[in-house]
């Protein structure tokens, strides 16, 4: 049998739509309409705000003088209110901006770059090996804050180094898949090694302090710690924010990629560098936060859809905000501190589970 | 007589030192038609159009477009005049349609840049020339398999617009099984859309398993036939009884009803 017959007879009753190629505003603010650019950015502007408003927020919520808010008129007084503040409470407070911003946008630059929504910067054996790299300090060179914290950028960055020398010499299916086995295997090998520096740590002094580290926590940061960080961190933050429209690009086939004239491997190298370096700067100095890079960006992407022009940058605010708000129930529930890792994970996973649970049929856009 | 679009010279390629998968291919492409390659699976197909595309090189010989030799176009400007149609796509994201179709647009954007209102102009100018513009705002995940093909055309479109002629002649789209997986409405859409580019002057390579879609529309074929040069001509010349029944290593025959030509198997 044969398609053709039909096909010739077919072929002239396919309506098409007039083609109306205008140049005039009226075609062009239609089709710009499409894309909701205008209500997303005003989201967007919202969800600012918001993180504005949490920042300021949490500036005066703790347990000085007693669990709650800081009344204005005891900063004004109380001279221990004040050096509180600015000591010890601003630089915790930013850096847990920066860390939310940072792994938020870092989890959205994975999960674009190995289009897979299931990874995180964590991934690649960046998390197990700073986790390593700070065991080994505590155990072996005396865990002073300064050695921890070089020694688990240098083992997180060690890990990708391994991974990607490790994918580039496997020999098994295509490079995204490679990288992902690699990452795998050189986690294991860190986690085994964590096992081990476990095992010889002594149970009475560095014991607890690699399972606070593990867990992961911002009390005792300084503005030193902080300024440490800094110069990945704004590196990192800025990269990926310039290259919000062109990521989608980065998440297609190589083949695709190839074809729309970008060179996908060296972008993507780019990008993973200024994903990882920051997130290495800020979990050697707050430990291990777990799943914010993982659901900060599904929120994301559910709020501003998927187009990365708009959920990267939302991704940025939703995590700063995301790790403030845990941050001040972190400091504020107990009377002694909770592990924020323990906090984000025990909203992330609720949210996550949540989010599955409750996939929209209509795709709209919402406001923050 | 015009510049070829694309044109190969003494082409051979494998994927395996000494296990070559293309060997002395030879075909000058004119612009403005478009051409077939045919031939069995695993003959190279696929293969033929990466090359094209350039995303392969070739062991030996020489692959030209529009008389440059491929190796001497910069990345973006190749990406302004030759678009690869995959035979499919697929994104774990959400993108709507017009989104998909924008990112067609990145060889003429800087890699910093945002799609301007412009580019978005041309990006739905693009979803109309095939027809599924009343689906800008749909998420790529919920169009069906005809109209996600439909859009990945769209998105090539987008890709080789110069404005402000929607199309350029020295533009050549890469199709790799273009109508595989596809029902007979949309088999028919896709023909006619290829019919309208190619008035319109845009040249098309594209590979295809179906002769009865071949015969439809190509202007002409390169036949690959395992172990030996592969033969590239005018549709008529080239697409014989005789040559499919050998490269196909079963009888077929080509039968005349109504002034067009089907292919038969008995």
């Amino acid at each position: 049998m044969s398609l053709v017959s039909g096909v010739e007879a077919e072929a002239k009753k396919v309506p098409y739509r007039a083609e109306s190629h205008g140049k005039g505003r009226g075609a062009t603010s239609h089709a710009i309409s499409l894309l909701d650019h205008r209500t997303l950015r005003r989201s967007l502007m919202l969800l600012g705000l918001a993180l504005v408003l949490a920042f300021g927020l949490s500036v005066f919520v703790g347990r000085y003088p007693a669990p709650g808010v800081i009344p204005l008129e005891r900063l004004a007084t109380d001279e221990l209110a004040r050096r509180l503040v600015f000591h010890l409470r601003l630089p915790r407070l930013l850096t847990a901006l920066l860390l939310g911003m940072t792994l938020g946008a870092a989890g959205m630059v994975f999960q674009l770059i190995f289009s897979n929504p299931l990874v995180e910067p964590g991934f690649l054996g960046v998390s197990q090996g700073a986790a390593f790299g700070a065991a080994f300090s505590i155990v072996f060179l005396g865990g002073t804050a300064l050695f921890t914290q070089v020694s688990a950028a240098l083992f997180a960055l060690l890990g990708l180094a391994l991974s990607y020398t490790l994918a580039r010499r496997l020999r098994y299916g295509g490079w995204m898949l490679r990288l992902i086995l690699a990452g795998i295997a050189v986690s294991a090998l860190f986690s085994a090694g964590l096992g081990l520096l476990k095992y010889l740590a002594d149970p009475l002094t560095q014991l607890p302090e690699i399972t606070f580290w593990l867990l992961g926590g911002l009390s005792g940061l300084t503005w030193g710690k902080l300024l440490s960080t800094l110069p990945a961190v704004l590196l990192g933050l800025t990269v990926m924010y310039l290259y919000r429209w062109r990521l989608n690009v980065l998440s297609l086939d190589e083949r695709i990629a190839f074809s729309l004239g970008v060179a996908a491997g060296r972008e993507r190298a780019l990008l993973i560098l200024a994903a990882v370096l920051p997130t290495a700067a800020l979990i050697s100095v707050t430990g291990m936060i777990g799943w914010v890079g993982l659901i900060v960006p599904h929120i994301a992407r559910r709020l501003f859809r998927a187009d990365t022009r708009f959920s990267l940058p939302a991704s940025m605010l939703l995590g700063g905000v995301f790790t403030l708000l845990c941050d001040d129930l972190a400091r504020t529930l107990l009377p002694g501190e909770i592990p924020l890792g323990i906090l984000t994970s025990l909203f992330g996973a609720a949210i996550f589970l949540f989010l599955m649970m409750t996939q929209p049929t209509k795709h709209v856009t919402k406001g923050a | 007589m015009r510049t070829p679009i694309l044109s190969f010279r003494d082409v051979s390629f494998g994927y395996h030192v000494g296990h070559p998968v293309l060997e002395g291919v030879n075909f000058e492409m004119r612009p403005g038609r478009i051409a077939a390659v045919l031939g069995p699976n695993g003959a190279g197909k696929t293969t033929l159009l990466y090359l094209a595309l350039g995303w392969l090189t070739p062991w030996r010989g020489e692959i030209r477009f529009a008389g440059i030799r491929l190796s001497d176009l910069s990345s973006r400007t190749r990406g302004r005049h030759m678009a690869l149609v995959p035979q499919s796509e697929y994104t774990p994201f959400d993108y709507s349609a017009l989104e998909y179709a924008l990112l067609g647009r990145t060889p003429h954007l800087s890699p910093l840049e945002m799609p301007s209102e412009e580019d978005v102009d041309i990006a739905l100018h693009a979803m109309e020339q095939v027809g599924i513009a009343h689906l800008a705002r749909n998420p790529v995940p919920t169009l069906s398999g005809g109209e996600r093909q439909l859009l990945l055309i769209a998105r090539a479109l987008a890709q080789i617009a110069t404005p402000p002629s929607p199309t350029t002649s020295e533009a050549l789209l890469l199709l790799d099984e273009p109508t595989a997986h596809l029902d007979l409405r949309n088999k028919v859409r896709i023909i006619e859309i290829m019919r309208r580019l190619r008035d319109a002057g845009v040249s098309i390579l594209m590979t295809n398993h179906e002769p009865d879609v071949v015969l439809a529309v190509a202007d002409d074929v390169l036949l690959i036939e395992p172990g030996h040069p592969p033969q590239f001509g005018p549709l008529q010349e080239i697409f014989t009884a005789e040559a499919l029944s050998r490269v196909y290593g079963i009888p077929l025959r080509l039968l005349q009803t109504d002034g067009h030509r089907h292919v038969v198997w008995t």
